[in-house]
């Protein structure tokens, strides 16, 4: 049980400390450093714990339940090889986060680079103990995302953003390509667990889907570890800081897609199309990676490109796929993290205390900076395949596989050489980097006056270069049981023996490794000038642009595609996109219904009823008369919109629905009132607009009154035909049989809306709370038309004495006593009545008509009425609304009372029901439902007398501009500035349309 | 009145759309309105017309369920009907800050060139 736990914990720590380092301060930088060393220590501590477990090849394994209908579950799988991967993962990432320390300058945020290195390094820790492999793309996708975070933290700079789009688009798209080759993995095996599809190799090498899967695999891994051709994007990479480099490139990101390989080699392996393509994928970009790196100039690049290199040498061991060679390519895996992460950490020492990274101006380094110098020299002869370091072990087993592994093609017959040739580069490279950095005359024009790093700069280097050399004296004493049970947990029974000795007499290998040495030192002194002044790759090489190709190619998809197809299809004028919505939505459904039987109508003059024929004879003409006068008459058409509303009120009445007849009636006159307010900000239209009468207008109202009357033919064909026929069994049944058994309420309306789907009106309420508090703050900076911000003329029609506070006071007649006097004093008085009406509807609801939407609705008009009656500075003074306050406190109790059936156990917003008998009153319905109605009623009320009084104040803002312009008009300097700043505004505000 | 009921809901429709597809923002919110009544009535009617058969339940004792108007419909239109002001009410905002922005009330936020 406590290693199922670790388990778990090596999982969810780092993200937890993801989420702790971004809320720390800016300046905090010792704390991060703290909190991502313990987690970083924490996860090697129960490393340790759990090692016990994996030693002979066993698993430990804990699994959450997630969708189990789909197969997916959250497992968590550990053996020897995924323990190995995360000892690189959590050890690198230790000295990684002691080294950025010193490396970030204090102007650079740490939360963010704490942050994102932490849930990096959770997603990586993720694929490698993923038990169910959709589960591992999921944390293979998520290393991407946080990959490209790193490379681009240093935003500002565009190299950074451009790098980091390129290994997002390229990784990403991999990851896609590795999410469908899972799927079909899954479905050919299925089960999407790994330990089912680890033993299902013989089934999916025979299976059809195959080279399918195959081929998407190898997309996914191949991107993600910077194989030909997709390896431009690492070279890119590098404008990362430096820490991310170390750690992306060599222990954690490029080598998920080699661990995948090798991971999946049991179950994917052994056929010709492995061998053809990962294998020689693997030696060309071996062979190219180490070309390429031996003329690059920059310090980073070179070391860019020879990852790249070493890569492929790890690919081409998996494409051989021999035990021995998996042997190889794991052991090359920890050996190339263990030198890597210290040459990178040493190159950004340089680059730290130098200020430049070009190998053409460093020079003569070991005089200012002899430990680096020695630590950078030891780590990069490691990287050459020097004798008695670490990297030469590993390397020695390639040789040994690419000269002793058959299998009689004449790409296998051609692999010594090849291998040998690459080799001789990479020595040449090594040779390179030391020799032109840390030999010579010391270099006197640079940017810096080199010195030695801080201390806790260089010890994280120091304890990675004294693996390298004890590995290489001491392989089988120090990691040689580490290894053995990667090995078995990939290899199982058919794991095979290898000695890890330095000494195996003078074979072949060691003759290839003195051959490359030999080459390679030659190759560097005759050719070291021309390197320089080459231009980052030799001829040929230099056409290999797979950067150009990337940027061309996403210049073409991403923008001139799209800005192709905008212009040939698409329009940026409103009118046309919705005709087309139209059109579409009107073929779609009659392409769905063409030739329906069932919609044939029938029964066409049963139950005619005069009075309902005559209500709706009006709402036609409402409906119509509206849609003919909203452009010039708009007055006219709102109120034949209202006469609309009013007969589909009545609809609802006529038939059964009170619920929705009051809810109508009350939205009506408040939706009536908001438009009359937005139509004092409209322009006035008492001139036609011109062009309305020539021909291409009258066109477009002509063919746009054909949709309008096709869509309402069809509209109403569906609702005859769905009226006339009987409905058959339905949902509504269970909800009227247990209205009152279930939710205690006989209303079946409003017990469904606020117990058996309350969740649904939950939602609905936030919408209309957030919609409330979208349209406040769009007022808020908004600006009048200039011809709106005079007074309308209705105020102006009657000479009216002023409105003044001191008038008031004195008991002087003031324009409201004057405008609207009787309506006034009316409103005033209904305001008590309408707090009544709205109480009676609230606490009726749940048996009767009524509920919390009715009564809100009629309380905000009783609020409403006020402002109607009086002016806003009237009765603000006198009541205070804080319509914000009622709509969080009415969310908060909608969520507290659905809560509150946590605490008796049952899901959330269950309900119960009683009723209390009341004095005065009588029993009243005491269910919870209720409580969340009050919920509801208090949202309403918020929301509906938000966006009213936004408006409203609107007239006051357009009081303060006015009052602005008469100061302009007694002071004509300061208003000619005033114009000129307004030009502008608006001339910046067209820039911005 | 099924005929007429759906005669209304196809006007209703049909004056809406028209409407949502001419060039002056309030005849667009005018239309959208329309459209919601005669979208809000057709969800309606698919729960088919009763008349005096309002959903209020019995206490107890066994529900025939076809003495009573369906109130799934219902209940889905109370929502809507909310909603629907909300959507009226913040399309309101847009079109006065559209105007006082561009100067004009035109969909585009600009006239169409002749």
């Amino acid at each position: 049980m406590l290693a199922e736990n670790l388990l778990l914990l090596l999982a969810v720590l780092p993200f937890i400390g993801a989420v702790s380092a971004v809320t720390m301060p800016v300046s905090a930088r010792n704390a991060e450093v703290a909190l991502a060393g313990s987690v970083m220590v924490a996860g090697l501590l129960a490393l340790a714990v759990l090692f016990q477990d994996v030693t002979a090849g066993q698993v430990v394994s804990r699994s959450l339940s997630w969708a189990p209908s789909l197969g997916l579950d959250v497992t968590l799988r550990l053996d020897g090889f995924s323990w190995l991967m995360l000892l690189l993962v959590y050890g690198i990432g230790l000295l990684v986060v002691i080294y950025a320390r010193y490396y970030l300058a204090p102007s650079d945020p740490v939360p963010r680079f704490y942050g994102f290195l932490l849930a990096f390094a959770g997603s990586m820790v993720g694929v490698l103990i993923a038990g169910n492999i959709i589960l591992m793309v999921v944390f293979w996708e998520l290393t991407s995302l946080f990959s490209f975070l790193l490379i681009g933290y240093w935003h500002q700079n565009a190299g950074a953003r451009d790098g980091a789009r390129t290994a997002l688009v390229v990784t990403a798209a991999g990851g896609i390509a590795l999410l469908a080759a899972m799927i079909l993995l899954g479905q050919a095996v299925g089960s999407y667990q790994l330990d089912d599809v680890l033993r299902a190799g013989d089934l999916v090498r025979g299976h059809p889907w195959y080279l399918w899967i195959l081929g998407l695999f190898l997309l996914g891994a191949f991107t993600k570890s910077a194989q030909f051709p997709f390896h431009f994007w690492l070279p890119n990479a590098m404008a990362a800081p430096t820490p991310v480099s170390a750690y992306l490139h060599s222990a954690t990101m490029v080598k998920a897609g080699v661990f995948l390989l090798v991971r999946f080699s049991p179950v994917l392996g052994a056929t010709d199309a492995w061998f053809w393509v990962v294998a020689g994928t693997g030696m060309v970009t071996l062979v190219i990676g180490a070309v390429i790196a031996t003329w690059r100039n920059d310090l980073k690049g070179l070391l860019a490109y020879s990852t790249i290199s070493h890569l492929g040498l790890i690919t081409a061991l998996v494409g051989m796929g021999s035990g021995t060679a998996i042997v190889a390519a794991i052991f090359h895996i920890m050996n190339h993290a263990v030198f890597k992460a210290s040459l990178f950490m040493g190159a950004g020492i340089i680059d730290h205390e130098t200020g430049t990274r070009d190998l053409r101006k460093l020079s003569g380094l070991r005089h200012a900076m002899p430990r680096t110098a020695l630590l950078a020299i030891v780590a990069a002869a490691a990287m050459a395949g020097v004798p008695l370091l670490n990297g030469f072990l590993s390397k020695e087993m390639f040789f040994a596989e690419a000269a002793d592994w058959h299998n009689g093609t004449w790409l296998d017959r051609w692999l010594p050489y090849i291998a040998t040739f690459a080799s001789v580069f990479s020595v040449a490279y090594s040779l390179r980097f030391i020799a032109a950095v840390f030999f010579g005359p010391l270099a006197t024009d640079l940017p810096k006056e080199p010195h030695e790093p801080p201390v806790w700069m260089r010890r994280p280097v120091e304890l990675l270069v004294a693996i390298v050399l004890l590995v290489g004296f001491w392989p089988e004493a120090l990691i040689g049981a580490i290894l053995q049970s990667g090995v078995l947990a990939v290899l199982g029974d058919t794991a095979p023996r290898y000695s890890l000795a330095l000494w195996h007499g003078f074979n072949t290998p060691l003759k290839m490794s003195l051959t490359a040495l030999v080459l390679g030192a030659l190759f560097y002194f005759l050719f070291s000038r021309r390197l320089s002044q080459a231009n980052e790759a030799p001829g040929f090489l230099s056409l290999l642009r797979g950067q150009q190709i990337f940027d061309r190619l996403m210049l073409v998809v991403t923008r001139k595609w799209p800005v192709f197809l905008s212009r040939v299809t698409g329009s940026n004028r409103l009118q046309v996109q919705l005709r087309l919505v139209v059109l579409l939505s009107l073929s779609a459904a009659a392409w769905a219904l063409w030739g329906a039987g069932r919609l044939v109508p029938r029964g066409l003059w049963d139950r005619m009823d005069p009075g309902f024929a005559l209500l709706w004879l009006a709402g036609i003409a409402c409906a119509i008369g509206a849609a003919a006068l909203a452009k010039y008459h708009r007055f006219a058409a709102l109120a034949l919109l209202g006469g609309a509303g009013l007969v589909t009120a009545m609809t609802f009445a006529w038939f059964s629905a009170p619920d929705l007849a009051v809810t109508q009636l009350l939205v009506e006159i408040i939706t009536t009132v908001l438009l009359l307010l937005g139509l004092r900000w409209l322009p006035k239209r008492l001139q036609e607009i011109e062009g309305d009468k020539r021909l291409p207008a009258r066109t477009r109202r002509a063919i746009d009154l054909v949709i309008a009357a096709a869509c309402g033919a069809g509209v109403a064909a569906i609702a005859f035909a769905v009226m006339t026929v009987p409905p058959g069994l339905s949902i509504g049944d269970w909800f009227r049989r247990n209205a009152y058994a279930e939710g205690g309420g006989t209303n079946a309306v409003n017990v469904i809306l606020v117990d058996f789907r309350a969740f649904d009106t939950m939602g609905e309420i936030t919408v209309l709370g957030i919609v409330a508090l979208t349209c406040y703050a769009l007022l808020r900076r908004f600006r009048p038309a200039p011809e709106s911000v005079a007074q309308p003329s209705q105020q102006t029609f009657n000479e009216l004495p002023p409105l003044d506070p001191g008038r008031e006071a004195a008991a002087e007649p003031t324009r409201r006593d004057q405008m609207m006097m009787i309506p006034a004093i009316i409103m005033q008085w209904m305001f008590p009545v309408s707090v009544a009406i709205a109480a009676y509807l609230f606490l009726r609801g749940h048996d009767l008509p009524g509920g919390g939407f009715a009564a809100g609705v009629a309380f905000a008009i009783g609020l409403l009425l006020q402002y109607l009656a009086t002016d806003v500075r009237w009765i603000e003074s006198r009541i205070t609304i804080l319509p914000v306050r009622w709509i969080g406190l009415g969310l908060m109790i909608a969520a507290g009372t659905g809560m509150g059936a946590f605490l008796f156990g049952y899901p959330f917003l269950t309900a119960h029901a009683q009723y209390v008998e009341l004095p005065l009153i009588g029993p009243v319905p005491a269910a919870t439902a209720m409580v969340f109605d009050l919920g509801v009623f208090a949202v309403v009320v918020g929301s509906t007398v938000l966006m009213q009084i936004a408006i409203a104040h609107q007239s006051l803002r357009s009081a303060r501009l006015r009052a602005r312009e008469a100061a302009d008009a007694a002071d004509p300097v300061a208003a000619a500035e005033e114009r000129e700043n307004r030009i502008e505004e608006q001339a910046h505000q067209q820039e911005g349309a | 009145m099924e005929l007429t009921l759906s005669l209304g809901i196809g006007v209703l429709v049909g004056s809406g759309v028209w409407l949502a597809l001419r060039p002056r923002t309030f005849q667009v919110i005018v239309g959208l309105c329309l459209l919601s009544y005669g979208v809000n009535l057709f969800i309606f009617a698919m729960g088919r017309l009763v008349t005096g058969a309002a959903p209020i339940m019995p206490k107890g004792g066994f529900v025939n369920p076809d003495r009573y108007a369906d109130p799934v419909p219902q209940a889905l239109v109370l929502t809507a009907i909310v909603i629907g002001f909300a959507t009226t009410a913040l399309f309101l905002v847009v079109i006065m800050a559209s105007r006082g922005l561009t100067g004009t009330d035109h969909v585009d936020g600009k006239e169409r060139e002749q």
